[in-house]
């Protein structure tokens, strides 16, 4: 397994490139937040890549705060999501540009 | 044709890994391309099932479990749930992308081609280092309490944030109106 490591590093890339494409061009709220989602899971990929690669148990340890990370920022960006819908009845973020602060 | 069955059977993890590899690149396009939220979910939840996937296949396979039970099994699920709450009918899901839909390929093309640019000037380097044959459950759990233990500590302080958080932005919500 240890000659996948370009092809897995390229797929890291890719899926993390994917995920800022997506964060940008779709409109929909809570579809930016999977894409934000699947940017994360596109540096999992690569951390969890480095640590098989280097056998060193850092990247593990690192991808598994990820996860905790991850799990805390959906459980405030859901309640965020649904406040934002509850004042204008919509997920398009072009509805609330005149946000401030 | 013997022969190439053969050969498949000895390079089974290779090509499962080709397989995975492509499922999660096929999700990870159709999350951009596709109309509806729940469908972006399932493709979101097919490319993380691929992903725990290549970790076992790469040995990890605490992170596999993880990867599994946290991110398909609890943030996923949060996820769909929220779906549901919304409104299908959202002007944001008839037209599905944003007026930066040029500006944002092309910084994509951009970005790509300078991550891929970083790569191949890095991986040969990289690819020099000692090759570990798997992270076992010992070692990780070792690492994970010995050395990284303040790091530990200190996502359980996240965590008692994020629900004081949570719990706020519900009360803000239910002051405002009038309850």
């Amino acid at each position: 397994m240890a000659d996948k490591v370009p092809l897995l590093l390229s797929l890291a890339v890719a899926i993390f490139a994917l995920g800022l494409l997506g964060v940008v061009v779709r409109r929909n709220v809570l579809v930016m937040l999977m894409c934000m989602e699947l940017m994360l899971n596109g540096v999992n990929l690569s951390l969890v890549t480095f640590a098989h690669q280097t056998g060193t148990a850092v990247g593990a340890v690192l991808v598994f705060l990820i996860f905790v990370v991850a799990a805390a920022e959906i459980a405030i960006a859901i309640p965020i999501v649904l406040l934002l819908v509850r004042s204008k009845r919509t997920l398009d973020l072009d509805a609330y540009t005149d946000l401030k602060g | 044709m013997t022969g190439t069955i053969d050969t498949l059977l000895q390079n089974l993890d290779t090509l499962l890994l080709y397989v995975l590899a492509a499922g999660a690149l096929v999700g990870a396009v159709l999350m951009l391309v596709l109309r509806q939220p729940m469908r972006v979910a399932t493709a979101l939840i097919a490319t993380m099932v691929c992903l725990g996937g290549i970790y076992g296949l790469l040995g990890v396979h605490l992170i596999a479990v993880f990867q599994v039970l946290i991110y398909v099994g609890a943030v996923m699920v949060f996820m769909v749930y929220a779906i549901m709450l919304l409104d299908a009918r959202d002007p944001s899901v008839r037209s599905r992308f944003s007026g930066l839909l040029v500006p944002g390929i092309v910084a994509f093309a951009l970005f790509l081609g300078a991550l891929v640019y970083g790569l191949w000037q890095s991986v040969p380097a990289a690819a020099s280092g000692p090759h570990g044959a798997g992270l076992t459950l010992k070692a990780f759990a070792a690492a994970f309490l010995s050395e990284y233990w303040l790091h530990f500590e200190l996502t359980s302080v996240l965590l008692v944030a994020a629900v004081v958080a949570a719990l706020a932005v519900i009360k803000v919500h239910r002051t405002d109106h009038g309850g």
